[in-house]
């Protein structure tokens, strides 16, 4: 197995005696997403022949997915009882973590209504995570793998969401956090990230402009023994976005959803939870059926969108402008990935204008009770064109992930929303102002 | 024109470990030649087998992505720096 320079011989030697000791499961090797070349288990995540991303190869459960699937219903209410299926030790759910995931399924049926949908649809709502959305999920696996190869210190690029996540992480799982997001995001994640303690470092630029940096960072001596959840770790770290796949299926009675909307910013996440449910086929925890994948993005940063409409493989970047910054990453590394799946499974990726997000976030609101952050207004926006241009099947089983709460981002819809009126505390003043 | 070429971790083998070093060239392409010369083998890992760059490749002369830019072609002033990064981090 080939073993990239970057590693020293000692981690390299750790790497390997941690796979073996069971610190990882399941997962055997590192395998480039691009070429094939396979790489032992380490903190590394480019492919050292092409650059291609690195990602988790298992060797997963087979022969018994009844004992399997009995093994995850009676595990610990978190992503967990899906340990058999991650880069995670048997015993992690007694060290120390924020226990993300098992969040809400909601049967969104009053939505269901409003939008034309005949069949089943449900809103998968990661807003009930421990900060608040899905990057709790990715964040603890990356924290296990930080772990077993003796990171002190917790980092990471971030839109706003994440650097909360990594913050309250690393103050559960006592690490240092040094966590770099753009200078202007709202200011609620702003005081989210900074609130656990950590340092909270604000770089003047996009958040390309801090990728970059931190992918610099991470070549100096400055940034050793750092381990950046989404850099280094991004191997491991993204596998944390499979989970949603299991969740969904096994809130469905373990069954696959027909259509699923997904957000894109990097393109991770759509990329693992295809991965994950392609996993659950192969075991046998769900029938081998066909599913669609549709991706969603926000029209002021759509370079996927844009992809897929001209047909294209590559996805050629954009400098984001949009109120949906969870999502403005405008060099998407998972892009051509994620037109591949799109394609494949008979999806499609679609954009949103700011305009829409907003709407769509009143509507989901209104019709489920259900305060989602820009980005859910993203996939709601983007379901209700889908449907309206004939691409989703309305009468089919959808689920719309909604990846963060709406109180994050309260700057998106404060301009139009507010109280329906101001009055004298009189009964006369509640009649005058056409309210009874 | 002299540039200073910033070359990430897993390159640095061809390098002998040196996290910049210098070339020479007025567009990028030329900088990549240049590099080829004195650490052979490392533009086969930037430059796929067409000669374009691999597209988990991202390079920045000074602060512009060369994608945004004019590619292989973009210009590199005198003094400039380069960075060569994957492109793979970041994001959700």
């Amino acid at each position: 197995m080939a073993v990239q320079s970057v590693e020293s011989s000692t981690t390299s030697a750790a790497s390997s005696n941690s796979a073996a000791s069971g610190a990882f499961g399941p997962a055997v090797a590192l395998s480039c997403r691009e070429c094939g070349e396979r790489f032992e288990l380490g903190p590394i995540f480019a492919c050292e022949v092409c650059f291609g991303p690195l990602e988790v190869a298992y060797e997963l459960p087979a022969g018994d997915p009844e004992g399997l699937r009995r093994r995850i219903e009676a595990g610990p209410n978190s992503i967990w009882r899906y340990a058999p299926l991650l880069p995670v030790p048997a015993d992690v759910a007694d060290l120390p973590s924020l226990n993300p995931g098992l969040t809400k399924l909601v049967k969104a049926d009053n939505l269901a209504r409003e939008l034309g949908v005949t069949g089943e649809l449900h809103i998968k709502d990661d807003s009930g995570n421990p900060t608040h959305s899905f990057k709790d999920r990715v964040v603890a696996i990356a924290v296990q793998a930080a772990r077993t190869f003796g990171f002190t210190t917790l980092s990471c690029s971030s839109t706003g969401n994440l650097a909360g996540a990594v913050g309250a992480a690393a103050a559960r799982a006592g690490f240092r956090s040094c966590v770099f997001i753009p200078h202007d995001l709202e200011a609620g994640k702003v005081v989210m990230a900074a609130v656990y303690g950590g340092e909270l470092v604000g770089i003047e630029g996009t958040y390309d402009d801090v990728n970059r940096f931190c992918s610099e960072l991470i070549g100096d001596p400055v940034g050793e023994g750092w381990g950046f959840v989404n850099v280094n770790l991004r191997p491991y770290y993204g596998e944390g976005s499979k989970t949603l796949a299991y969740e969904i299926c096994e809130q469905l009675g373990w069954r696959l959803p027909d259509q699923i909307v997904i957000p894109i910013a990097s393109g991770s996440q759509l990329t693992k939870i295809d991965k994950g449910l392609k996993e659950l086929i192969a075991i046998g925890l769900v029938e081998d059926k066909p599913y669609k994948i549709f991706g969603a993005q926000a029209e002021g940063c759509s370079p996927v969108s844009t992809a897929f409409k001209a047909g294209h493989d590559v996805v050629r970047p954009q400098k984001p402008q949009t109120i949906a910054k969870s999502l403005a990453i405008g060099n998407p590394a998972d892009g051509p990935y994620v037109l591949d799946i799109a394609r494949r499974t008979g999806g499609a990726v679609e954009d949103v204008n700011d305009e829409q997000i907003v709407d769509a976030i009143k509507l989901l609101a209104r019709t489920e009770g259900i305060f989602a952050e820009t980005a859910g207004g993203v996939t709601v926006g983007v379901t209700r064109k889908l449907i309206e241009d004939g691409l989703l099947d309305p009468s089919l089983t959808t689920v719309v992930l909604n990846t963060g709460d709406g109180l994050k981002t309260l700057d998106a819809v404060a301009p139009t929303t507010g109280p329906s009126a101001i009055i004298r505390p009189t009964l006369d003043s509640f009649r005058e102002a056409g309210l009874a | 024109m002299s540039v200073n070429v910033r070359i990430p971790t897993i390159l640095r083998t061809y390098t002998g470990g040196q996290a910049e070093v210098p070339a020479e060239g007025a567009t990028l392409a030329e900088v990549l030649a240049d590099l080829e010369k004195n650490h052979q083998g490392i533009a086969a890992r930037v430059l796929d087998d067409t000669g374009k760059l691999r597209r988990f490749v991202n390079v920045y002369v000074n602060d512009d992505d060369v994608r945004f830019a004019d590619g292989l072609a973009t210009a590199t002033p005198d003094g400039a720096g380069i960075s060569i990064i994957p492109a793979v981090a970041g994001g959700c």
